[in-house]
């Protein structure tokens, strides 16, 4: 019982690659801003390895400012500085920069928790040792958070899934557009039906592998 | 030449709050075992991280082998640390490393090339006896297995001193025992000072040779081992001797003595024998002597830093002036005779 057409065969294969470049390239630059970001976070917090409240306090606030910022306003307020970027405000790669810039943020405050689980007495001794800060972050804190990193990178993915659903409002196209567009406005229910099962193995997939790499990267 | 000398150390963490040290001074010499005990809280944590400056004192002199580290620069306070091991209660190891990667971490923080880490690995891990573990992750460890590998990670860079924080607190008393055998060993062999803070008087009586107590952020008793466990000075130092001595009669005990004779008294003391003449048959002496009757409550020998100690509660019958003149012959011999409240 094939009830989809060859062409909209092609059309939902067309979709599952936008969302997976989508999803895959903003969470690429969001682990690449959001990790330096979360250590700066982490370090210059009351009682971290460099406490500073003047890079600390602002930073945060920024980190806040753009996680509570509903991710279809961010998306349009920051035309301006996507089009800066990608050189257009629509398509697919213009909406990897909205999607990167609240995955970053997201991530910050994901990573800063996996950062703060780390035993403060392993720093300690490493401390006592000799270590300099920069060997503390690069040998003690980032392996040590390693398991961690990774399950805050599974959960930022799964939501990007979600976010992308709404970069059809800027022509990024992916799953939840054409769910939108086929399923919902031209009541073709199959194609929807397609497109969620085709959400839920696509979310199933990466935090089956993220649980995967945290199990076997932990040793506890 | 004394390996660490603190000097009039204070430290308040809050402008309020009271002060965790309190113009604290102690020396610790070159090899011995020096332990500081004291209830949490006492101040001993932060004086044991005074020394290699994990905490900053608000005043006064830190000197290790001979150097100001205070006046250190960054740089040199890291290389100064590298001479100091510190071992700790909660063991501090890296869960993502093995046995052998845990240990070889100070000196991969020192910059030794890969092979030089490798032998220094190969030498340590036979001296704790973990040989059979270099691969495992800690979490497969027991935590005397877990210790041991802080020990060897602590001794990796050919430290000098070694700091340990509660290392046995979290340890059951077999697994205690032999950590301290470990270091005693490890101190002679490596010819180490080490330096030990507790809240257990146990620690200090099978691996110190002096020890300092402290109380409110302050040394309130300081001294040789035997000395202070044989005569100490101050309330809290004798509430931690008894701790180990345990020198208290049960009160069901005291309660089936027999009550003292028409004319004449009973007293019930402690006696502690030290030095020269613990091996005196005193108790019969006195009775021969002085025309009392002593009966042993109870009693036990120990050894403390490697001297004869015993201790017994006697119910001494008797007239009352020659009960007192019995007492003070054996304060002549050097006993340390004290009531028992019963």
């Amino acid at each position: 019982m094939n009830v989809l057409t060859p062409a909209m065969q092609d059309l939902l294969l067309e979709s599952f690659w936008e969302t997976v470049i989508m999803v895959g390239a903003s969470a690429g630059i969001a682990v690449a801003f959001g990790l330096p970001l979360a250590l700066l976070l982490h370090v210059t917090a009351p009682g971290g390895l460099s406490p500073n409240g003047w890079i600390n306090r602002p930073l945060g606030l920024i980190v806040n400012a753009a996680r509570s910022t509903p991710f279809i306003i961010l998306m349009v307020a920051i035309v301006p500085f996507t089009r800066l970027v990608a050189g257009t405000s629509i398509g697919t790669g213009a909406a990897i920069v909205p999607l990167a810039l609240a995955a970053t943020a997201f991530l910050a405050r994901l990573f800063e928790n996996a950062l703060r689980e780390v035993d403060r007495g392993v720093i300690e001794a490493a401390r006592a040792m000799g270590a300099s800060r920069l060997q503390i972050v690069a040998k003690v804190l980032v392996p040590e958070a390693l398991p961690g990193l990774i399950a805050a990178v599974t959960v930022a993915l799964v939501s990007l899934v979600g976010f992308s659903a709404m970069a059809g409002a800027v022509g990024g196209g992916g799953l939840g557009d054409l769910g939108i567009r086929f399923g919902y406005q031209r009541f073709m229910p199959e194609v929807m039906a397609t497109v969620v099962i085709l959400l839920i193995l696509f979310v199933q997939g990466l935090q089956s592998l993220g649980d995967w790499l945290v199990r076997r990267l932990s040793r506890k | 030449m004394a390996a660490i000398r603190l000097q009039g150390l204070r430290k308040r963490f809050a402008p309020d709050a009271l002060p965790a040290l309190d113009d604290v001074s102690l020396s610790v010499e070159a090899g011995e075992v020096f332990g500081i005990v004291g209830r949490s809280g006492a101040g001993k944590s932060t004086l044991i991280r005074c020394v290699n400056l994990l905490e900053r004192p608000d005043a006064g002199t830190v000197q290790v082998l001979g150097q100001d580290v205070l006046a250190l620069d960054d740089a040199a306070l890291r290389q100064a640390r590298r001479g100091m091991g510190m071992v700790f209660q909660h063991f501090n190891l890296h869960a993502r490393r093995t046995v052998a990667e845990n240990v070889a971490f100070p000196l991969e923080i020192a910059g030794v090339p890969r092979a030089g880490r490798a032998a220094r690995v190969a030498e340590l891990l036979p001296l704790v006896g973990l040989e059979a573990k270099r691969d495992a992750y800690p979490a497969q460890l027991s935590g005397g297995q877990k210790q041991r590998v802080g020990i060897a990670r602590a001794l990796a860079s050919k430290p000098r001193i070694l700091l340990c924080d509660e290392a046995t607190s979290a340890l059951d008393p077999e697994t205690t025992a032999e950590i301290l055998a470990l270091i005693r060993d490890l101190r002679a062999r490596l010819d180490l000072t080490v330096l030990l803070i507790t809240h257990e008087m146990g620690v200090v009586k099978s691996v110190c040779d002096r020890v300092a107590v402290m109380e409110a952020g302050r040394v309130i008793e300081e001294g040789r081992v035997f000395d202070v466990f044989t005569r100490p000075a101050q309330p809290t130092t004798r509430r931690f001797v008894a701790e180990v001595i345990g020198h208290s009669v049960p009160e069901g005990t005291v309660a089936r003595l027999p009550a003292a004779r028409d004319g004449e008294a009973r007293r019930l003391v402690q006696v502690l024998f030290a030095g020269p003449n613990s091996t005196r048959a005193v108790v019969s002496e006195a009775s021969r002597d002085f025309g009392v009757d002593m009966n042993i409550v109870s009693g036990r020998v120990d050894e403390i830093a490697g001297e004869p100690f015993g201790v017994m509660a006697l119910a001494a019958y008797g007239a009352p002036d020659r009960l007192e003149a019995s007492f003070a012959w054996m304060r002549s011999l050097g006993l340390t005779v004290t009531e028992i409240e019963g």
